[in-house]
Parts: structure tokens; C-alpha cells; sequence
């Protein structure tokens, strides 16, 4: 039973949690791509920034004197959010929406996006340093043991963590809402569908992609704040999210929102699981097996987790190059 | 003063000349027919009217307004519609929600106007819920022209609303034409079926490398043996 606790613990809530975030992640990357039609490269960064914003404001509040109940970060997280919606549809502005209005195709404005990037990167450094910050710097995490049927060993979620999986399913059900209810949110998709034919309808574009930007600039920053709040706030946070966010795009199929979930979703518990150490969960049966139990049983170490979304990507392109959800082809 | 006037229009896509001063003049509630061999500017003079096409000369003028260069996406609030020929319907949205597309440049409740469109088209009716990508040839067609009827237009333009569609279809069609447009609404249609589309034709105007080369009746252009020889295929 303990066996299978620790199981549901490394596994399935992992890969709840990694999942989210890179769901979180994904809806964003895929909703640009299905408005603007370009890669945003610079998206993982928009998370780093949009954590940080969730700590700058967080530090303003204390050093106001403001007490909470509640760590002052998942206060300011709802906020950030805001502020990186802003922050997002600022850079659509200064460097994407000049590019489109003269015309330049799909693959120059991926570029700009690479230069956005590394101009990102280089900000938070110079105004954050290098260093790994804690985001709770006011009061602990508080943990919490779920009693799972009588087992010694208990579920264990964070504060965080806990915060992060309701957040998720919350966003979702807003987002499918939001797409399938209001007539911005068909306008969108409408969009998606067809730009020139939106436009001739009447759809108003400036509209459109300010919502684009809002929806996803403001995943970002709950992605890239919550994330930090599980572990530690990084300047390069966002590097190693990159990838997988991509993977679960690109396995979703390219533009389509509920696809970027299930994706992320995939990509974040194939990681997890491809990582578990199977051998634990032998242990109970190891009398039966005809072989002795080595200590570990994973199929990749743990150091080589970024390898599980590049080889999940290459059996979906090999296999079904739109993606889960049927997508665009890049 | 008529209700459309081309005067004199030239224009093309980039350096590239299409258009080499065409006239086209239309009277409120008429249905205009523009035929002509491949490659003499029909569609180009419809998107033209749309301001798709850069003018390079000549103006377009509606009920005394000059739209010429108009940008496209500001038509549909001076109820001024346009069916493309392809891509012309969201595919993931229901057929319901491409006619509320339609709609996006007015604020006020269309109900009734979509009530309206779902009479002209009774196929769409059941459907209403699908995704419109899910339809036939035909019935996509007729979505593409209830979204653009959605803002009650004063002015429709449609580009070979028949093409692709088999004969049963295509009569479907051209009886739907006829019924939107006694509905008030005045259509510009661009035909590759020049015979058919001709015989419900107020006006037809006949193109030929961008410029006009015949201009009458419906009826007496079907009748002119010249036409007939050299662009309706004797």
C-alpha cells in the first residue's frame, strides 16, 4: 500500500503538477500561433517575468507593512497576471506588430521573438540577478498530508501545488467558456479558422490579438509564478520549460487550444512516469519474481527527463504530424 | 445618380495591371452580372470593390459615398458584404456561430435576422449546431452567404457562389440569389456559368482583358449573337 502511495505521489501528482504548468504554458504558444500564425519563442521568458512581477509586488506589499494569512505571493499572483497581460501585449506592440504591419513573413517575426528572448533574459538579470530566490519569503509553504486508506505513507501536496492544480482546471473551464460563449471568444476562434475572412466579416483583429496576448501573458505569469512557488525563482526558469511546452503543443496539433492541454497534460505525466522508479512498486511481489530486484527500474534517469518530450514529439510527427487534436502543419 | 458607380476603374495586384478602366454603373435592388473568359478581371474587379485589389485609378462610389481604397475590414459596417469564392466559411465554428460572425460589426439583436436566413436557407436549419466544415459543397456555399447577409446588406458581392457545385446545386443557388435579392439587398455576381446567371441578370457586363466589352440586359445579351460566339460558348 505504501508502495502505492509513493507511486501516486511521484507519478500521478507529479504529473498533475508538470502537467498544468505546461498546459498553462501551451494554451498560450498555441493561441498566439493560431492568431498571429508565428512560434513564440520568447513565451517561456514572459513566465520568468511574469514570476518575478508575482515577487516585486509581493515585496512592495511587505514593505508596506501588509500581512496576510495567505504567503503575500499568491495574493500578488492575480495582479502579475495582469501586469504581464499588459507586459505581453506591450512587446506585441514594440516589436511583433511592426514586423506584421509591414508584412514580413511568419519566420522573420519567429526571429524577432529569439531576439525578444535573450532581451528578456538579460533584463531579469540585470534587474534580479543570477541568484535562486525564495518566493515565500514571509511566511513557510504550508504542506499538506492527505491519510490515504489507512496507509503509513500519505499523499503530499504543497500549498502551491494545491493552488496550481485548482488554478488549472479553474483556467480551463474559463478558457472553453470563454471560446465557445462570448462573442470575443468566437471572434478568436473565428480567426484561427480564417484571418482574411474575419476581417472581411468585420471582426475587429486589434481586439482579437489584445486578447490573445491577455490570455496568454496571463497563463504565463500564473505558470511561471506558480512553478517557481513549487521550487525555487530562477532567471532561467523558463529554458528548460521551453521544450516541453513546445512538445506539448506541437503534439496537441498547432492552434488548437484544447489540444495544448491535453499535450501538456501528456507530455508532463509521460515525463514523470518515464522517470519512476518502478522498482518500488515491485518490491511488495520481488519473493515471486524469478529474478532479483535491481534498486532502480527507470526507463530514462532523472537528469535526462528533457529527452522524454523530444522523443514523444518524433513519434507524434512520425505517426500524426497534425497533432492529437487535428492542428495546423508548421 | 445610381446606386453603384465603377467609373473608369484601373488597378491590379502589385505592379502588375488587371484592371484597364472599367465602367459599371447598377441601380438600387438590381442584380449585376459580370462574365467574362479566364483572366479578364471579374473577380479581380469584385475585390477590387472590396479593397483587396490595390486602385491605382478611377473611383467607386456607393449611394454618393466614395468607398475607393476603403479598407476591407471597414465594409461590413457601411453594410457592404463580400463572398469569396473559397475559404469562405469558419470551419470550426457551427454554422450558427459563423452567421453570429457575420454580425460582429453590429451591437444590436439579430435574432430575427437570423431567423430570416434560416428561411432562405431551410438545409441549414437542422444544422445549425454542426461545424460548418462538416456540410456539403452546397450547403457551405449557402453559410457563406447567410454570414454575409447577417448585416442586412445594401450591397452583396459574390464570387462564383455556384463554382464546384454540381447542376442541382447551382439552380438551388441562382434561386436563392433571386430570393435575397427580392429581398431588397443589390447583388454583384461574378459567373462562370455565364448562361444561367446571365438569365437572371438586371444588367450584365461582359469583361475582356480588364476592360468592359459588352454592357446590356441580361436578356439581350444572351440574345446578341456576337456575345454568344465569343463568350458563351456559341
Amino acid at each position: 500500500m505504501a508502495e502505492f502511495v509513493f507511486f501516486l505521489n511521484k507519478a500521478v501528482l507529479s504529473g498533475l503538477i508538470i502537467g498544468s504548468i505546461y498546459a498553462l504554458g501551451a494554451i498560450g504558444l498555441t493561441l498566439v500561433f493560431g492568431i498571429l500564425r508565428f512560434a513564440h519563442i520568447a513565451h517561456g521568458d514572459v513566465m520568468t517575468v511574469g514570476a518575478f512581477f508575482t515577487l516585486i509586488l509581493a515585496g512592495i506589499l511587505s514593505s508596506m507593512g501588509f500581512v496576510s494569512p495567505v504567503p503575500l505571493v499568491l495574493v500578488t499572483l492575480i495582479p502579475a497576471m495582469a501586469l504581464t497581460a499588459a507586459f505581453s501585449i506591450g512587446l506585441d506592440r514594440i516589436f511583433y506588430k511592426p514586423l506584421r504591419d509591414s508584412g514580413a513573413k511568419p519566420i522573420i517575426i519567429v526571429m524577432a521573438s529569439i531576439g525578444v528572448m535573450l532581451m528578456l533574459q538579460g533584463l531579469v538579470r540585470i534587474f534580479a540577478g543570477t541568484g535562486t530566490r525564495n518566493m515565500f519569503f514571509d511566511q513557510p509553504k504550508d504542506i499538506y498530508r492527505i491519510p490515504f486508506f489507512g496507509s503509513s505513507r500519505d499523499l503530499v501536496l504543497t500549498e502551491p501545488q494545491t493552488v496550481l492544480i485548482v488554478f488549472t482546471f479553474a483556467a480551463m473551464i474559463a478558457l472553453h467558456l470563454f471560446l465557445t460563449r462570448s462573442r470575443l471568444g468566437k471572434a478568436m476562434r473565428a480567426v484561427s479558422d480564417n484571418a482574411d475572412l474575419a476581417r472581411i466579416t468585420g471582426i475587429n483583429i486589434d481586439h482579437v490579438v489584445k486578447a490573445t496576448w491577455i490570455i496568454g501573458g496571463g497563463l504565463a505569469c500564473a505558470a511561471g509564478g506558480l512553478l517557481s512557488m513549487d521550487v525555487f525563482l530562477k532567471p532561467d526558469l523558463s529554458f528548460n520549460l521551453l521544450l516541453p511546452i513546445f512538445a506539448a503543443t506541437i503534439v496537441g496539433g498547432i492552434g488548437q487550444p484544447y489540444g495544448a492541454i491535453a499535450g501538456g497534460f501528456l507530455v508532463g505525466f509521460s515525463e514523470t512516469l518515464a522517470i519512476f522508479n518502478w522498482s518500488v512498486l515491485l518490491r511488495p511481489v520481488a519473493h515471486l519474481l524469478p529474478f532479483d530486484l535491481p534498486a532502480s527500474i527507470a526507463l530514462v534517469p532523472t537528469e535526462y527527463k528533457l529527452t522524454v518530450p523530444f522523443v514523444i514529439l518524433i513519434i507524434v510527427l512520425v505517426y500524426r504530424p497534425t497533432g492529437i487534436f487535428k492542428g495546423r502543419v508548421l | 445618380m445610381s446606386f453603384l458607380s465603377i467609373d473608369n476603374l484601373t488597378g491590379g495586384y502589385g505592379q502588375m495591371t488587371i484592371l484597364n478602366g472599367v465602367n459599371l454603373t447598377l441601380d438600387k435592388g438590381e442584380i449585376g452580372v459580370i462574365v467574362g473568359p479566364n483572366g479578364a478581371g471579374k473577380s479581380t474587379l469584385l475585390k477590387a470593390m472590396f479593397g483587396l485589389v490595390n486602385v491605382t485609378g478611377g473611383s467607386i462610389t456607393i449611394e454618393g459615398e466614395d468607398i475607393t481604397r476603403l479598407p476591407p475590414d471597414k465594409f461590413a459596417s457601411r453594410r457592404i458584404a463580400f463572398v469569396p469564392q473559397e475559404y469562405n466559411i469558419f470551419p470550426t465554428l457551427t454554422v450558427n456561430e459563423n452567421l453570429e460572425m457575420g454580425a460582429y460589426s453590429r451591437r444590436d439583436d439579430c435574432s430575427a435576422v437570423m431567423e430570416h436566413i434560416y428561411d432562405i436557407f431551410p438545409p441549414l436549419k437542422d444544422k445549425r449546431h454542426q461545424n460548418a466544415g462538416e456540410l456539403s459543397g452546397g450547403q457551405r456555399q449557402m453559410v457563406a452567404v447567410g454570414r454575409a447577409l447577417m448585416i442586412e446588406p445594401r450591397l452583396l458581392l459574390l464570387d462564383e457562389p455556384t463554382a464546384g457545385l454540381s447542376p442541382m446545386f447551382m439552380s438551388e443557388i441562382f434561386d436563392r440569389v433571386i430570393a435575397v435579392n427580392r429581398t431588397g439587398v443589390t447583388i454583384v455576381m461574378v459567373e462562370q456559368n455565364a448562361k444561367q446567371a446571365l438569365a437572371i441578370a438586371s444588367t450584365g457586363f461582359v469583361l475582356a482583358s480588364g476592360s468592359n466589352a459588352f454592357t446590356d440586359t441580361g436578356k439581350n445579351l444572351l440574345a446578341n449573337p456576337e456575345v454568344a460566339k465569343s463568350f458563351l460558348g456559341g
